[in-house]
């Protein structure tokens, strides 16, 4: 077998250019095999969800909206180190980080914590590399379907700490939960 | 005249009038439909049944939206377009045979508006006047790319009118007369003239196509080339009135064409049914065939509208005036040649 006649693939075709015989210049032909294909698609089976009742099944590795995790008890688990930042290839993330104050204790797990947390979701590009990059489990994007919803203003699409971090009562089912396991 | 004629006649006239319209209506519906399942999807499903009230939901629509009008120097021609686009369509429907006759009230009613001897010439004589409806509004929108439109399918409708009565000839030699009510009482039995006249059939279903502006003939609509085409300009219920005449004249077309070639509401067996179940039943039943008849070439225009790709102007300048028209004068001349041999063999006696 010589390299020109190879397919690899089993579709290769050769294409030719030799004049069409008189039948087929007609066209009728061609044509009727047209109506015959579309036709068959009448009683196809239909692809169509129907959208507010039915919703697509998502895959497995959907990755949704972000979230600041809570440990156990409450605590933010950020520490503002800024590997999510530095692993962002949109460069979506901002933060500051702030030291945390005697009485903090309770709100946030280690002595740094990032006073603002920002996300530019209209740069974000949910590709996951910021979960990957961090070292605390805090930053994950969860399964939420509802993403980035429209908006008039482009400054609500930076999602601050306040849409972004884990809410209180979802921590303390988390910490139920694991007690009860 | 009697009182009682004049009465069958309104009644006769006003159902037909309003079957035109529902299928019209019904047609914009089918259109959805039927585009959608060949695509593979569902298509309105929301207003009603499958989507069933959808038609009345767009009528209100569309009643409901602005009148907007351009900076025209006409404003009336503006107006007048859309209206003759509408009444030309809705005007062929008077000399079609719905049926043969129903037996009711001792009278035999003949269901058919009117029975005229030049229904054909008729029928050609008003869809002509029908290109003035998109001429008159493409002119009137004071939009060049409307005129280019309206030029576009007068141009088209003037070529294509021609090969469709040259092949309408070769039905007529054979027929003999132009009424289509005789046309349809010979095709008795199963007698179709699409057996006899195929080629015909064919040059006359194309110039159809044509006529009625479906695609792949839709060359007054364009909208990479024209934005929109000759109802660019037009909003609200004028728009919905260019739409509504197309369909209606895709219903009248499909009449037509199933009168002429089909056996209109002939059946096998309907004289069977007449001598044994009574006229109106058979009629009845005959009726029905017709519009079994219409509704299959109505849903063969969407089908083919949804297969076939639109032509480019020189393609369709091309298919109309060096082919369908020479083919046609072909065919006269064979049907010419046929007819002559029989008259010739009957005149020698075989």
């Amino acid at each position: 077998m010589s390299i020109e006649t190879i397919s690899l693939s089993g579709r290769k075709k050769v294409v030719s250019n030799k004049d069409m015989s008189f039948v087929e210049r007609l066209y009728l032909v061609a044509i009727v095999k047209g109506l015959f294909i579309t036709v068959k698609h009448l009683f196809r089976k239909k692809v169509t969800i129907h959208y507010p009742e039915q919703v697509r099944e998502m895959s497995p590795v959907y990755r949704g909206q972000h979230m600041l995790k809570r440990d156990e008890q409450g605590r933010e688990n950020c520490t503002a180190c800024g590997l999510c930042a530095l692993s962002c290839p949109a460069e979506a993330i901002t933060m500051k980080a702030a030291e945390r104050k005697p009485d903090e204790k309770h709100l946030y797990r280690e002595e740094k914590y990032a006073e603002i947390y920002e996300i530019n979701m209209l740069r974000c590009i949910f590709c996951g590399l910021c979960e990957e990059a961090c070292p605390k489990d805090a930053i994950y994007l969860t399964t939420s379907k509802v993403l980035v919803p429209a908006n008039y203003n482009r400054e609500d699409f930076i999602f601050g700490k306040d849409k972004l971090v884990m809410p209180l009562e979802m921590a303390m089912k988390n910490a139920q939960l694991k007690n009860a396991n | 005249m009697e009182s009682a004629f004049i009465i069958e006649k309104s009644v006769v006239i006003v159902v037909v009038f309003a079957v035109t319209m529902i299928m019209a209506m019904y047609s914009t519906w089918a259109e959805r439909k039927v585009a959608a399942f060949l695509q593979d999807r569902v298509g309105p499903n929301r207003a009603g049944w499958g989507g069933l009230l959808q038609p009345l939901a767009d009528g209100m629509k569309l009643f409901s939206k602005e009148e907007f009008f351009p900076n025209t120097p006409n404003k009336f021609l503006f107006v007048v377009g859309p209206a003759i686009a509408m009444s030309t369509a809705l005007m062929t429907s008077a000399v079609i045979p719905w049926g043969d006759r129903l037996h009711l009230f001792g009278r035999d009613i003949i269901l058919q508006a009117t029975d005229i001897n030049i229904a054909l010439l008729y029928i050609f004589g008003v869809l002509s006047v029908g290109v003035y409806g998109i001429m008159i509004g493409g002119w009137a929108s004071n939009n060049k790319f409307s005129l280019m439109g309206a030029i576009r399918a007068a141009s088209q409708m003037v070529s294509y009118e021609v090969a469709m009565g040259l092949s309408m000839i070769a039905l007529l030699m054979m027929t003999g007369t132009m009424s289509l009510r005789e046309i349809s009482l010979q095709q008795s039995g199963m007698n179709w003239n699409v057996f006899y006249q195929p080629l015909s059939f064919l040059i006359f279903l194309i110039c159809s196509f044509a006529e009625t502006n479906r695609t792949p003939f839709d060359l007054a609509e364009c909208e990479n080339e024209l934005i929109g085409g000759y109802h660019t300009e037009y909003s609200s219920m004028k728009m919905g009135f260019y739409l509504f005449a197309e369909y209606a004249s895709m219903f009248i077309s499909s009449t037509i064409i199933s009168v002429l070639f089909f056996g209109g509401y002939n059946y096998p067996g309907m004289q069977w049914m007449v001598e044994n179940v009574g006229v109106n039943t058979a009629n009845l039943l005959g009726i029905a065939v017709l519009f079994a008849k219409i509704c299959f070439f109505i849903f063969f225009y969407m089908w083919v509208r949804w297969t076939i790709p639109r032509f480019r102007y020189d393609q369709l300048m091309h298919l109309g005036w060096r082919i369908l028209i020479p083919l046609s004068i072909v065919n006269i001349m064979i049907t010419g040649i046929v007819i002559l041999r029989h008259d010739i063999a009957a005149f020698l006696g075989f």
